[in-house]
């Protein structure tokens, strides 16, 4: 009897839970999930070269076509690297500034305020002033009698590293911010225990600081990922994915198939490898690094 | 093990003297409490031998060596905090192992040890599980078994108990004398509980506002407190003070309070005379106190809280604040509201100088 009553309970209470889902299950169906599907099914679809032609269905054909072509292997190889330049050592200067401005210092305030003064720039604000520094007529460069030929933005050896370095200092701001807080968050008493216990500065902060704060440096590694596999304004502004595609990342790839190639279907199915690849790697992340990771009691 | 020496240590933040001008001896193998409200600069002052605060004046020796520009880390002290600080990613194995490890003793050394700490504390079940698995009393442990795990110089114990329930927290007091007595070790223990500072220290620190008020051992402190802040702190239920003045009429000397006149014997007086503006404050401990017909001093019974084995007769003494009487359950009970004559061990009774708070005796 009890437990039928029980189970009639659970049921009512289920129900409810579901009812409730319903509104943003909507939402995400209108705004996510169909444009996704959709977009997926954009990619069985050969764009014609003119407009106004009828769309040929080719199923798996564009897909396995793009996705081995050389472009698209060269976009896969810039996107990595230019996240692999930009998310470790965002991560690494962030928690030094971070490391330098968690003490009891006079005017320490102003640092704070300095160092996380990037997060109040855009990517377009970002751009700009790094496209000027290292302009090779107006820019920091030719007043310190540095001349550039090709132009460093220019030259297909250095194009993806100054972008990556205009990424850093832009993100920079946001890195301070979370390793502050993630610091800050680690209690003084164990800090302080272990500098009793007889640990030296490297150890301490090997041992006991850099563990307690291994959620933040986690979460800074799977979003820092996220947005630099997803990084567009600064390519756009600077580099427009050249010299020799050497800046092409995957989101400009995708850009230019939709805008400049206005081939809809090359577009579909690079914006799907992007996702795919995107959710890869948070998932490999997660599963390798986070069993690294301590998350306090 | 080593003496502790604070010499004329002082410590300022800003504008405001944590601890001012304190100078303290802890001998070896001692007990020292270090006692006071929150606030009173225990807590710094031990940060300071520690290491973690740095001093503002004044010269802190740690055995033979001054301290006062030595690392924490070098200088062999032991610290249990009051939240224990176990490092929570380490299991408790590794938690006790800490400080070897950070010493660099030897691996094949250092496991004996832990499993010796371990076993002192009655961990050794439970040396795999992480901090967060274990109640507060064992995570108490954890904490304490880091600290012996070595033999340092000093224990220095951060209100290691307050955050215990009751029950526990008696218990552990027990553990931790016992613990203390085996390792013969020198430690200084910071609390705000008077009946742990009692209970636990060969003698007692009082310090009230960064000014060590009284050392002593405990029943040293209980019996002649050295001022009125020294009176009011020790003892539960505290000493009562009401204002009095010492007079002699017709070659008797007698203290006036409130509530009526005792005869006291002729010293009290001269003890009296030493007050800096003849004002005297009269202390009493609830013990001392008894209900009595025909005692000399009327009172008028407020409230009476019953303990069981013993009774608080709380009483009012003309418009003074209220005084405690300490009862035995199978003396007869007065009822509340009811006008009652209460008598004061003679022996039981202090003086102290209304203005600066300073007990007064007589010259000996």
């Amino acid at each position: 009897m009890t437990a039928v009553r029980f189970w009639n309970r659970r049921r009512r209470e289920a129900g409810l839970g579901y009812l409730m889902l319903v509104p943003s299950l909507l939402v995400f169906s209108v705004f996510v999930f169909y444009p996704f599907l959709r977009n997926f099914y954009l990619g069985f679809f050969r764009t014609p070269p003119f407009p106004g032609l009828p769309q040929r269905y080719v199923g798996f054909d564009q897909y396995r076509e793009i996705l081995t072509s050389s472009a698209f292997s060269n976009s896969m190889r810039v996107t990595i690297v230019f996240a692999l330049l930009t998310v470790p050592t965002g991560i690494i200067l962030g928690l030094v500034l971070a490391m330098l401005a968690n003490q009891q210092l006079r005017g320490i305030g102003w640092y704070r305020t300095i160092f996380s003064s990037t997060v109040a720039t855009s990517v377009a604000v970002a751009s700009v002033i790094f496209g000027t520094l290292l302009n090779p007529q107006v820019g920091l460069l030719p007043w310190l009698g540095i001349s550039t030929t090709p132009s460093i933005l220019e030259n297909p050896k250095y194009a993806l590293l100054a972008v990556a370095v205009t990424t850093i200092w832009q993100n920079l701001g946001l890195s301070f911010i979370v390793m502050s807080s993630g610091l800050q968050a680690i209690p003084d008493e164990i800090i302080e225990a272990s500098e009793v216990d007889g640990a030296g500065p490297v150890p301490r902060f090997l041992r006991v600081t850099l563990p307690l704060l291994s959620p933040t440096v986690f979460f800074a590694v799977v979003v820092g990922s996220i947005v630099a596999f997803q990084s567009f304004g600064q390519i756009d502004l600077l580099t427009q994915g050249g010299p020799l595609q050497k800046t092409n990342v995957l989101t400009y790839a995708i850009y230019t198939a939709l805008r400049g190639e206005q081939n809809e279907g090359k577009a579909a199915v690079l914006s799907v490898a992007l996702f795919l690849v995107t959710l890869v790697l948070t998932i490999a992340q997660m599963r390798i690094l986070e069993r690294r990771v301590h998350y306090g009691d | 093990m080593a003496r502790v020496v604070l010499d004329h240590v002082t410590k300022r933040f800003g504008d405001v003297t944590a601890v001012d001008d304190l100078c303290l001896e802890v001998e070896d193998r001692e007990f020292l409490v270090l006692l006071g409200p929150s606030g009173c600069g225990k807590s710094t002052a031990l940060r300071m031998i520690a290491g973690l605060e740095s001093l503002t004046d004044g010269r802190i020796a740690i055995g033979d060596r001054v301290v006062n520009d030595v690392e924490p880390k070098d200088r062999d002290i032991a610290m249990v905090f009051q939240s224990y600080a176990l490092y929570p990613h380490m299991s408790v194995a590794r938690n006790i192992e800490f400080p070897l490890r950070s010493r660099k003793v030897p691996e094949d050394e250092r496991t004996p040890l832990v499993q010796e700490a371990a076993r002192a504390l009655g961990l050794t079940d439970l040396l795999d599980r992480k901090p967060a698995q274990l109640s507060g009393g064992q995570r108490q442990r954890v904490a304490l078994a880091r600290a012996i795990v070595r033999r340092p110089a000093a224990f220095l114990m951060d209100e290691p108990l307050s955050n215990l329930d009751a029950k526990l927290r008696v218990q552990t007091r027990a553990e931790l004398i016992e613990l203390q007595r085996r390792l013969d070790a020198t430690v200084i223990y910071v609390t705000h509980d008077q009946v742990e500072a009692m209970t636990m220290g060969h003698r007692i620190a009082i310090m009230n506002d960064g000014v060590l008020q009284q050392v002593g051992p405990p029943q040293d402190v209980y019996e002649r407190p050295a001022n009125l802040f020294v009176a009011r702190f020790i003892g539960a239920p505290p000493m009562n003070t009401i204002q009095g003045s010492v007079v002699v009429e017709g070659g008797e000397t007698l203290l006036a309070t409130p509530g009526g006149r005792i005869a006291v014997p002729d010293a009290f007086g001269a003890a009296a005379r030493r007050s800096s503006t003849g004002e005297i404050v009269v202390g009493v401990r609830p013990e001392h106190l008894e209900v009595d017909p025909s005692g000399p001093i009327e009172a008028r019974v407020a409230v009476i809280e019953s303990l069981g084995h013993e009774r608080h007769v709380v009483c009012r003494i003309g418009d003074e604040p209220l005084v405690i009487v300490r009862q035995a359950a199978d003396e007869p009970r007065p009822a509340e509201g009811s006008s009652v004559r209460l008598r004061a061990e003679v022996e039981g009774i202090h003086l102290f100088d209304a203005v600066t708070g300073v007990r007064l005796e007589a010259p000996a």
